[in-house]
C-alpha cells in the first residue's frame, strides 16, 4: 500500500483510459482500508483510485504506477464466501523511493481491488494485457524499425519519404531520453566530484594537513583532465607536464620553417590553424596550445609565445628582439613617406592584425608618429627625433 | 562543572587542538583517497557513457547543448584539454575543428566586412563549406558561439557580441565595440544596412556628436562605408550587415 501516491488524475503523456470500474475498494494485503465505494480507473500508465466524483472533478486520487504491479490474480473465493464482490490482487514490487501517499509502510507486498458489484469489463485481462504491453516505457529504437519496414517499402513518393522522416525522428527521439537519462546520472557523478575537488584545494590553498607533494602534483593532474579550472592550480601545474612538453617540441618543429618565411612572427589562431589542420584527428583545445608554447622559451626552443600590450599572443623566433622590429619597421616607412597597417602587411606578406602590432612597437620605441584621422592609422617617420633644429 | 583555569587546563587543551587537527588530517587523507576512487569510478562510467552515446553527441546539436549546460553548471569545462577525461566523448575533435574553420571563414571575409560578421551568415558559410553529409549539416549556433568563445584566450580579438533579439556578431579582430557601436548595428540591421545621422536623431535621440564620434570610429575600423550620393546627408553602410554579402558564393 505504501507505493500508492496522491495525485491528480490528469492524464500523462501518451497516457489514456482502458477500463472505469465503479464501487472499488482497496485493501492493504488482507486488511480492508478506509478507502471503498470508490471509481478505480485502469488507464495504460497507471491505476487510480478516487472518491465517486473526484476524478471527474479533477481532485486527488490516488494513483499507482503499472511498473510496479509484478502479477495479477483473481482472489479464489472461499466456499464460504456469501459476498458478490469480487477481488483482484495485484502483488507489487519492492520500492526505495519515498511514500507520498496515504500509507508510509506496509507489510504487505500486495493489494487487493474489491469489486463490490462484480466487474463487467474483463479487468484480469486487461491489468495483464497492459503490464505486457507496457505503455509507459518509450520503445526501444530496435523495435520500431524492424516494425515498420514492410511498410516503407510499399509505398513511395512524397507520403513514403515523409514517413520515414518521421520515423527517423521518433527514433532520434526515442534514444536521445535515454542518453539523456544516463547524462543525468553522469552528472550528478561530477557534480559530486566537483565539490570534493574544492574541499581539497582549499586545504592546500590554506596548507594545512599533510597533503604530500606528490598528492599535490596528483590533484592538480585530476584537476586538469576533469576540466575543473581553479585559481589554486592554474599556473604553476601545467608547465611540469610531460605531454605539454612533448607537445612544444612538436610544435615548435613543425612551425620553425613557417614562421620564419613570415618574418619571424605568427599570431596564436594561425599556429592553432595549421597544428590541427596538420593533425585531423585528436585535435588540440586552444589552451592546450597556449600551455605548451608557454612553456617553449623555457625549454630552448627556437621559437616563444609573446604576449603585445593590445592581448595579441603571438610565436616568434625567439632570435627576435623588439629593438631589432622596430628598426626595421622604422626603415621601412621611411621608405615609403608613411606606413599604414594594411600596406605594411602587403609589403611584408603578414597579416594585417601583425601589422598593426609592429607599427605599434615602433612607435613605443619611438621611431615613428602616429596620425590618427577617419581615413585609418597611418604611421609616419619620427621627425620630432631626428630632424635638426 | 565549573570552568577550568590555570596550566593544567591550557595543557589540556592544547593536547585536545592537537588532536584534532590529527583527526582533521587524517579526514582529509581520506578525502583524497575518496577522490581518487571517485575519479576511478566516474572515468568507468564516462566510458560507458562514451561508447553509448558518442553518436548521439556528434549528430543532435540539442544534446551537445544539454551536455554544454550541464557542464558549466557544475563547473567543468570538458574542452579545456584535448587529452582530458572528456576526450572520450569525441566532442573536442567537433569544436576544434569548428573553431578551425570559424577561422577561415572570417579572415576570408574580413576584407569586405572589416572584420565582424554576423552569426547567420557565419553559419551559413560554414554549412556551405562543410561538405554534404548530413552529420556536417547539424551545427547549430549554440555550437558556434562555444567554439568562437575558446578563440579569446589567443587574444587576437575574438569576440561574440549580442545584438538582442537573438542575433549575434562574431568579432574576428581586435577592436572595441562599445554600447553605442552595438545599438548603430542594430538599427542599420532594421533599416537595411544603412543609417544617417539624422536617422540617429529620430530613432534613438542622439545629438550629432554622440552619432558623429560613433559612426567615425567605425568607419575608421573599417567597419562601416560612406555613401555621398544622398544630397542631403552622408549615409553609412556596413558590409557585415549585407544580405547580399550573406549569399554571395564568395
Amino acid at each position: 500500500m505504501n507505493r500508492i501516491k496522491y495525485t491528480n488524475p490528469i492524464l500523462l503523456e501518451s497516457e489514456s483510459t482502458v477500463v472505469v470500474e465503479n464501487n472499488v475498494r482497496l485493501y492493504d494485503g488482507h486488511q480492508k482500508t478506509s478507502f471503498e465505494g470508490g471509481e478505480l480507473i485502469i488507464t495504460t500508465h497507471r491505476i487510480l483510485w478516487g472518491r465517486p466524483g473526484a476524478i471527474a472533478r479533477g481532485q486527488t486520487c490516488l494513483a499507482l504506477h503499472l511498473d510496479l504491479v509484478v502479477l495479477v490474480e483473481e482472489e479464489s473465493s472461499s466456499a464460504f464466501s456469501f459476498s458478490r464482490s469480487k477481488k483482484v490482487l495485484l502483488h507489487l514490487s519492492e520500492t526505495t523511493e519515498e511514500s507520498d501517499g496515504p500509507q508510509f509502510t506496509s507489510y504487505y507486498n500486495f493489494i487487493k481491488l474489491s469489486f463490490r458489484e462484480g466487474y463487467s469489463n474483463n479487468v484480469i485481462g486487461v491489468l495483464n494485457d497492459l503490464l505486457q504491453k507496457r505503455l509507459w516505457e518509450p520503445p526501444s529504437p530496435e523495435v520500431s524499425p524492424q516494425q515498420h519496414l514492410p511498410t516503407i517499402k510499399l509505398r513511395t513518393g512524397i507520403i513514403g519519404i515523409e514517413r520515414s522522416l518521421q520515423e527517423k525522428q521518433k527514433a532520434t527521439d526515442e534514444s536521445i531520453t535515454v542518453a539523456f537519462q544516463d547524462l543525468d546520472k553522469l552528472m550528478s557523478m561530477a557534480k559530486e566530484m566537483v565539490k570534493l575537488s574544492r574541499t581539497i584545494s582549499t586545504k592546500i590553498k590554506e596548507k594545512q594537513g599533510d597533503i604530500t607533494e606528490d598528492e599535490t602534483v596528483r590533484f592538480k593532474s585530476y584537476l586538469m583532465s576533469l576540466g575543473i579550472d581553479d585559481p589554486v592550480t592554474r599556473d604553476s601545474y601545467k608547465s611540469d607536464n610531460h605531454y605539454y612538453r612533448e607537445l612544444a617540441k612538436q610544435i615548435s618543429d613543425f612551425l620553425l620553417s613557417h614562421v620564419e618565411e613570415m618574418g619571424g612572427m605568427m599570431a596564436l589562431t594561425d599556429v592553432f590553424c595549421r597544428v590541427n589542420r596538420a593533425r585531423s584527428l585528436e585535435l588540440l583545445s586552444p589552451e592546450d596550445i597556449l600551455n605548451s608554447c608557454r612553456i617553449m622559451e623555457s625549454l630552448g626552443l627556437p621559437l616563444k609565445l609573446y604576449q603585445f600590450t593590445s592581448g595579441v599572443k603571438v610565436l616568434q623566433l625567439s632570435t627576435m628582439d623588439n629593438e631589432i622590429v622596430a628598426e626595421s619597421t622604422a626603415l621601412l616607412i621611411e621608405d615609403n613617406g608613411s606606413l599604414s597597417a594594411e600596406e605594411l602587411s602587403q609589403r611584408l606578406g603578414i597579416s594585417i592584425t601583425l601589422a598593426k602590432e609592429r607599427l605599434l612597437t615602433t612607435e613605443k620605441y619611438g621611431k615613428c608618429c602616429r596620425d590618427d584621422s577617419i581615413e585609418g592609422l597611418r604611421f609616419y617617420p619620427n621627425l620630432f627625433l631626428t630632424k635638426e633644429e | 562543572m565549573r570552568r577550568r583555569a590555570g596550566l593544567g587546563a591550557i595543557q589540556k587543551q592544547k593536547l585536545e587542538q592537537e588532536k584534532y587537527k590529527d583527526k582533521g588530517n587524517e579526514i582529509q587523507e581520506n578525502q583524497f583517497e575518496q577522490m581518487t576512487k571517485q575519479l576511478e569510478v566516474f572515468k568507468v562510467n564516462l566510458e560507458e557513457f562514451a561508447s553509448k552515446h558518442k553518436n548521439e553527441i556528434r549528430k543532435n546539436p540539442e544534446f551537445r547543448r544539454q551536455f554544454q549546460d550541464m557542464c558549466a553548471s557544475i563547473g567543468v569545462d570538458p574542452l579545456s584539454s584535448g587529452k582530458g577525461f572528456w576526450s572520450v566523448l569525441g566532442i573536442g575533435d567537433f569544436y576544434y575543428e569548428l573553431a578551425v574553420q570559424i577561422v577561415e571563414v572570417c579572415l576570408a571575409t574580413n576584407e569586405k566586412n572589416g572584420g565582424l560578421i554576423g552569426l547567420d551568415e557565419l553559419r551559413t558559410r560554414l554549412i556551405k563549406a562543410r561538405g554534404q553529409s548530413k552529420q556536417h549539416q547539424e551545427i547549430s549556433k549554440d555550437d558556434l558561439m562555444r567554439a568562437a568563445q575558446k578563440l579569446k584566450i589567443f587574444g587576437s580579438g575574438f569576440n561574440i557580441i549580442p545584438m538582442g533579439k537573438g542575433k549575434y556578431m562574431v568579432q574576428s579582430v581586435p577592436g572595441e565595440l562599445s554600447m553605442d557601436h552595438s545599438s548603430i548595428l542594430q538599427q542599420a540591421e532594421k533599416n537595411q544596412a544603412f543609417i544617417s545621422i539624422s536617422y540617429l536623431r529620430r530613432e534613438l535621440n542622439w545629438e550629432t556628436e554622440r552619432s558623429k564620434k560613433a559612426l567615425d570610429h567605425m568607419v575608421d575600423q573599417g567597419l562601416a562605408w560612406i555613401d555621398l550620393q544622398n544630397p542631403q546627408e552622408k549615409l553609412y553602410y556596413f558590409p557585415s550587415l549585407f544580405t547580399a554579402c550573406v549569399n554571395s558564393a564568395s
